[in-house]
């Protein structure tokens, strides 16, 4: 398991308040975390904060599972 | 008319967390003053405020966890935190939860606060001037609307009725339970969740009432001393936070299900100053046409009030409510039993309405008026039994609650004792 994958789901965790053998990888935010639209939001701003990377909005639509963010972010990095 | 009674209380106060340990701790003469712990206020004139004591929930305690998840907890301000704790208290105690869908459709919120979330819109305008627009949470607007208290509790419970919430400064509370026990009258309603909640004590929040000069500002050594209305010593008032919440219920709804019956809504009376953006005029005429107006709206004589719980804010306003309520009376204030239990509490703003609504409720239900504190010189000649420092035990079957606003806005609401 790569560093970035350990803090992306270190946030979601902690974001959504879900337990950590939850977050696997093809784990949607919307449909098996219990994240709604604003949640979502808020975590794209978290992994921004994080990593120090931008996400534009059209790329943060396509992040929808936990496995999108971390191959998103180690793209971006 | 339909007649609208109260069946359920919560609340969060700077005494304690819930109804009956606050009640204890006002009656035994307690003081929610303290210096500030939740920032650092070492900038601040007054560095004392009247916090909710935060803890595990032992001993009166207020623990958010017993309310709502620490996820949820981190989406709203603090106001809405103790709006659903005091909501969450008073549906308890009304054991009203309801799963049909007409009782929910029957059931409204209205919950106001003076200010709101101010101190998350501090600390977002703080945050974004160094990090920039794009750090703003998608949270910070719906948790620092004064009316998500009202969607908050709507949302956990299921309540599909009338979703409403007031802003009235520091009536907020007082207009909360009258315009929602209009709403069940006029039958929009049959059961509403009504009140107020407050949170202000941060540090814009006290820098903006220093610079009003509406702060007590000379006990930085001994807080507990600073609240203290009609005394010849007063300078202000001191801030305070929390919640009450009352659930209102039309008489024969209550009845039916068998609920218990705390008192009726007899009467609400609103008026305006028409005078100054923070004062009173010099004989609160304002104040006297709202008490008039409840006691006409309750079908009673103004000398049939046994106790009013005053605005008393411990400001230069204190004698001039009294001089208000002293007309309003006439002959029978040398009867009259007033106190202002901001004298404890400090001045909760846009909650300080519905604490004082259910203080004057529990004073009908217990038979007594709550202490003054701190009333060691009354600065002016009166009959009225202020209960200075000491609980009066009294026959009351009719209690009226006073509180008015920055803007000159006032609101009475008057209760009555069931038979």
């Amino acid at each position: 398991m790569s560093d970035v994958a350990d803090r992306v789901r270190k946030i979601v965790v902690e974001h959504l308040g879900v337990e950590e053998d939850k977050v696997t990888e093809a784990a949607s935010f919307i449909d098996d975390l219990g994240a709604d639209s604003l949640d979502t939001v808020e975590l794209v701003m978290a992994f921004e904060e994080e990593f120090g990377i931008e996400i534009p909005d059209d790329a943060a639509e396509t992040i929808q599972t936990f496995g999108d963010a971390v191959k998103f972010i180690d793209g971006a990095k | 008319m339909r007649r609208v009674v109260v069946t359920g209380l919560g609340l969060v106060t700077p005494l304690a967390d819930g109804v009956e340990k606050s009640w204890e701790r006002i009656l035994d003469g307690q003081s929610g003053a303290g210096t500030i712990t939740g920032f650092d206020p070492s900038r601040l004139t007054t560095q004392y405020a009247c916090e909710v004591p935060l803890g595990d929930g032992s001993d009166g305690t207020f623990n958010a966890d017993h309310y709502l998840d620490t996820k949820e907890q981190r989406k709203v301000d603090t106001f809405i935190i103790f709006g659903m704790a005091a909501a969450q208290q008073a549906i308890e105690d009304a054991g009203w939860t309801p799963e049909d869908r007409e009782d929910l459709e029957r059931t409204g919120v209205m919950i106001g606060s003076g200010i709101g979330g101010l101190n998350s819109i501090a600390n977002t305008a703080v945050m974004m001037a160094e990090k920039g627009p794009r750090r703003v949470s998608p949270f910070f607007v719906p948790g620092a609307l004064i009316n998500l208290i009202s969607g908050q509790v709507s949302i956990k419970y299921g309540f599909r009725g009338p979703n409403h919430a007031v802003v009235t400064a520091c009536s907020t509370g007082a207009h909360a339970i009258g315009d929602a026990s209009r709403l069940i009258q006029h039958g929009d309603a049959d059961v509403m969740i009504a009140g107020g909640a407050e949170a202000a004590i941060c540090e814009v929040g006290i820098a903006g009432f220093n610079a009003c000069k509406a702060l007590s500002t000379k006990h930085n050594d001994d807080p507990t001393k600073a609240s203290r209305p009609w005394d010849a010593d007063r300078d202000g008032f001191v801030m305070g936070e929390g919640a009450g919440i009352v659930v209102l219920e039309e008489y024969e709804h209550a009845k039916a299900r068998g609920a218990k019956i705390y008192a009726e809504v007899l009467g609400y009376g609103l008026s305006g100053d028409a005078y100054h953006i923070t004062a009173p005029p010099p004989d609160h005429e304002g104040a006297e046409r709202a008490m008039r107006a409840a006691c006409r709206n309750a079908g009673i004589e103004p000398s049939q009030i046994n106790y009013v719980n005053a605005h008393g804010t411990s400001t230069m306003a204190d004698t001039i409510e009294l001089g208000a309520v002293e007309r309003l009376v006439g002959d029978a204030a040398s009867s009259l039993k007033m106190s202002s239990t901001k004298s404890a509490t400090g001045h909760l703003l846009g909650a300080a309405g519905a604490i004082e609504a259910i203080f004057s409720i529990l004073a009908i239900r217990d038979q007594v008026a709550p202490p003054t504190i701190n009333l060691d010189t009354v600065d002016c000649e009166t009959v009225v039994d202020l209960c200075a420092n000491e609980k009066k035990p009294a026959k009351i079957d009719v209690a009226l609650s006073n509180s008015f606003g920055f803007g000159g806005t006032n609101a009475s609401v008057v209760f009555g004792k069931i038979d």
